[in-house]
């Protein structure tokens, strides 16, 4: 019997072995992270997500390959003097995949949406710097006319803020400002996003959304740079197993690998020796909360002293190993004109000092704390660290307490925690993203924290028009953070990229960690025009 | 038949209205929220707009009866919280078909394989050939899959590149996958295969078979396969289940677009309907699977009365 079916399995064989190529004949295929929640950019919370709207849709200004903030939609606009008005100019030329014109009334009636109380965004509070918006999207206003935002004519838009706000054209490129075409929202529901219905203004269309495979994006060629844009067909692979994504990559299923989620720690040590890979800074903080409302912690001492007592340079050595840099500030290094504060340091004779000063000489007293973090290998390898280091510094115990990620959320919405991990990531290159997290009664300030000084510089800084002044206030209030230590700094994350630099180009690592699509190309191909 | 068919399927219904509706309470119940936007505080009033929009609002009896009102009157499984676009029935039906054609390969490899192995096993029965195929087969049930499927993948795609590492879409994409979700349950099955080949090996019809001067394949596959196979059949049922509603490892190693990972993720992401509507695909197919199994008992073996 054996030797008449060996003949039937090497056929088999050969002929499975001629399946081992690529899965589709996109210019690139890049690992995108799990599957999209949603494309809808009203809708949407994540990165991955973004990265995907923002290559079907076009805001007024978009992220260049470098990360700043360009024209997108708006060829040009202007700021008043008190910087509280905007008053956006359209090209001309922009249009939508199906012919139809970009206009100002796009803009007006995709932002009204998202601001309407029905659609219940969740990221509808990046838009509350406009004057009225907040008021309107919380039913305190029902008058839509009395938000900030108007149509002068069909290609100029005026947007009127709450108060200056200097990085705003950065703001406008964010997803939830992207525009939408009205028109298939109202007819389709939510079921405009779907393939055969969707209508886009980017530089991609969207040519299919297999579920939990990939999302596979095509060219739009009434973009109107389309010129510039290189490639034809770009295909985003769903996954959010780390070592799935990389053997796709080494193997050549795909070209890309742009989450550093999708990294296994273990194996950064091998593909830093890779050129291949690469790395860079940009503007994410890990960190530790202490609950201010519960004793020992309500004491600054106390939060003071566990905060001096962690040495993160093991951290980064020992746990996350990708070259983190360590911090002491809440707001990573690299913003234009900001110099952050720097707080408290590792030093364990201070530390001593300051838990001896709160009452806990050598620990003496202190009573049992538990550290909090969402289940996952990362983040309880730094627990066990921080948990030996206040042993060995302080002489305090602490308890690990593992929980699953919604459980932790709800722990920490209801302060139901000691010591809790954290991390944010800013959505835009001002020090506001990280520091109004702090403000009095904050939905994620989740320390229980208040501080009457902190609240009043911050406000000062978000009503001052001179750049350098605001920055000062800024740096200031963020001394005052550091002096009270709701927070531990840990470490600024670490963005990493895989992708072989010799043949595709227009990926860099930069603050934002943006990285449009659009900007892509093969070094082997036809240049687009600069 | 009829009347027992109709019974059974009477009590199947029942059991899937009590385990989802137990399912729906005890998710409910679970702390956190649907709508957690990554690890940022969402806005209460967003929440609550959110809960009404799916359906989530009020007291825990008024939300299972909308959710089964909805089912019976329209059919309608609701949406995904987390998928936002998508309704739970859309995933089923665009993941399901993925898990299905996986778990038929798996399903076809493992019982032949396990028939295969142990038959040949209970013939040579304490010889060396018995010994190494048993020893395979303990191997095959302690590896689990995400010990077996990053192995398999090292092997034949990295080593030697003969599968691709992950993906779907060729024939060639499932032939890993599908071995190593056959695997655990090929093994159960030799070792069952064998264990019920031995003892009918021992039964007097054998002997007088033997004694008639039958040839031995004959009496092997001829006759005491046709009983041996029984307990394997029993055992078909819930294996053919949850081998066919996929699985959450080997998917997700594999990136098979299918339902396994929404049965374990919906949970996570405590995406309600998501998860009761994974659970009613996967009892309803283990019921159907018992009682398909109960009817193929009363024609495989005639010793079996109906009832």
């Amino acid at each position: 019997m054996s030797s008449r079916l060996a003949p039937v399995s090497l056929a088999v064989l050969l002929f499975l072995a001629g399946c081992n190529s690529r899965s589709s004949d996109a210019d690139i295929i890049f690992v995108n992270g799990s599957e999209p929640q949603t494309l809808d950019p009203a809708r949407i919370s994540g990165q991955l997500e973004g990265r995907l709207a923002s290559s079907l849709f076009e805001g007024l200004t978009r992220r260049n390959a470098q990360g700043q903030v360009v024209p997108g939609v708006a060829e040009s606009w202007e700021i008043s003097a008190d910087g509280k008005s905007y008053t956006f100019h359209l090209r001309q030329n922009a249009q939508w995949n199906n012919g139809s014109p970009v206009t100002a009334e796009d803009f007006f009636r995709s932002w009204k949406r998202v601001l309407e109380p029905e659609t219940a965004s969740v990221y509808a509070e990046i838009l509350f710097f406009i004057e009225n918006a907040e008021a309107y999207q919380t039913g305190k206003l029902k008058d839509f006319s009395q938000v900030g935002i108007k149509v002068l004519d069909s290609k100029t838009l005026y947007v009127k803020l709450k108060s200056p706000t200097p990085f705003f054209p950065e703001v406008v490129a964010f997803v939830t400002y992207l525009p939408v075409p009205m028109n298939l929202v109202d007819r389709y529901g939510d079921s405009w996003i779907k393939p055969k219905n969707i209508v886009t203004n980017g530089a991609y269309q969207l040519l299919d959304w297999k579920i939990n495979d990939r999302v596979m994006l095509l060219r739009n060629e009434k973009y109107w740079d389309r010129d510039r844009v290189q490639l034809k067909r770009v295909d985003a692979l769903a996954t959010s197993q780390g070592t799935t994504a990389v053997n796709l990559y080494l193997t050549g299923q795909a070209d890309v690998l742009l989450d550093k989620g999708l990294i296994p720690p273990q194996i950064l040590s091998e593909l830093k020796q890779r050129p291949d890979f690469h790395t860079f800074t940009f503007l994410g903080t890990y960190f530790y909360r202490f609950n201010t409302t519960r004793p020992p912690l309500n004491n600054p001492l106390v939060r003071k002293a566990l905060s001096a007592a962690i040495d993160r340079r093991v951290i980064v050595e020992k746990c996350t190993r990708g070259g983190e840099p360590i911090a002491t500030s809440i707001t990573p290094p690299g913003i234009p004109g900001y110099t952050q504060a720097s707080g408290i340091t590792y030093n364990p004779t201070q530390a001593r000092r300051w838990l001896a000063e709160a009452g806990y000489p050598d620990g003496k007293g202190f009573p049992p704390i538990s550290i909090l973090y969402n289940s996952s290998q990362a983040h309880a390898s730094i627990a066990v660290e921080v948990q030996a280091m206040w042993k060995r510094e302080l002489g305090i115990s602490i308890e690990l307490r593992a929980q699953e990620w919604a459980t932790y959320l709800k722990a920490l919405d209801n302060l139901d925690y000691d010591v809790a991990r954290s991390s944010w990531v800013g959505d835009y290159l001002d020090p506001n993203t990280f520091l109004d997290l702090f403000l009095t009664n904050r939905g994620n300030n989740r320390t229980g924290w208040s501080n009457p000084h902190y609240d009043q510089l911050m406000n000062s800084a978000n009503l001052e028009s001179d750049v350098a002044k605001r920055m000062n206030l800024m740096n200031q209030a963020e001394h005052v953070l550091n002096a009270e230590a709701p927070i531990a700094p840990l470490y600024f994350y670490i963005g990493m990229l895989c992708f072989d630099a010799t043949k595709i180009g227009g990926i860099e690592g930069n603050l934002p960690d943006e990285h449009p699509i659009r900007d892509w190309y093969l070094k082997t191909k036809q240049p687009a025009q600069p | 038949m009829l009347p027992f068919l109709i019974n059974r399927l009477t009590q199947a219904i029942l059991v899937i209205v009590l385990v989802v509706s137990a399912t729906f309470c005890l998710i409910r119940l679970a702390p956190g929220s649907a709508f957690a936007v990554g690890d940022r505080k969402l806005d209460p009033q967003v929440e609550q707009r959110l809960q009404e929009k799916y359906n989530l609002h009020g007291t825990l009896p008024e939300q299972l009866g909308r959710y089964w009102w909805n089912i019976l009157t329209q059919g309608y499984l609701g949406e995904s919280t987390h998928f936002k676009n998508r309704s739970v029935a859309e995933i089923i039906k665009e993941t399901l078909p993925k898990s299905l054609t996986l778990g038929l390969i798996a399903l076809t490899i493992s019982l032949t394989l396990g028939i295969l192995i142990g038959s040949i096993a209970a013939t040579y029965h304490n010889q060396p050939v018995d010994r190494s195929v048993m020893l395979l087969a303990l191997l095959g049930i302690c590896l689990p899959g995400f010990l077996l499927a990053p192995l398999a993948i090292l092997l034949f795609s990295i080593t030697i590149p003969l599968f691709p590492v992950a993906g779907y879409g060729t024939l060639g994409h499932l032939v890993l996958p599908a071995l190593c979700l056959a695997a655990p349950f090929a093994a159960y099955c030799s070792r069952l295969m064998r264990t019920s080949m031995l003892e009918v090996l021992q039964q007097d019809f054998i002997r007088t078979a033997r004694a008639k001067g039958q040839r031995e394949q004959f009496i092997l596959y001829g006759h005491a396969l046709k009983i041996a196979i029984l307990p394997l059949i029993s055992f078909a049922g819930p294996l053919t289940a949850s081998i066919l509603t996929g699985s959450l490892i080997i998917e997700e190693i594999f990136k098979i677009p299918g339902l396994g990972p929404f049965f374990v993720n919906s949970v996570l992401n405590r995406d309600y309907f998501l998860t009761c509507g994974t659970v009613i695909v996967y009892s309803t197919l283990l019921l159907l699977m018992n009682i398909l199994v109960d009817v193929l008992y009363t024609y495989l073996d005639k010793r079996i009365k109906q009832v």
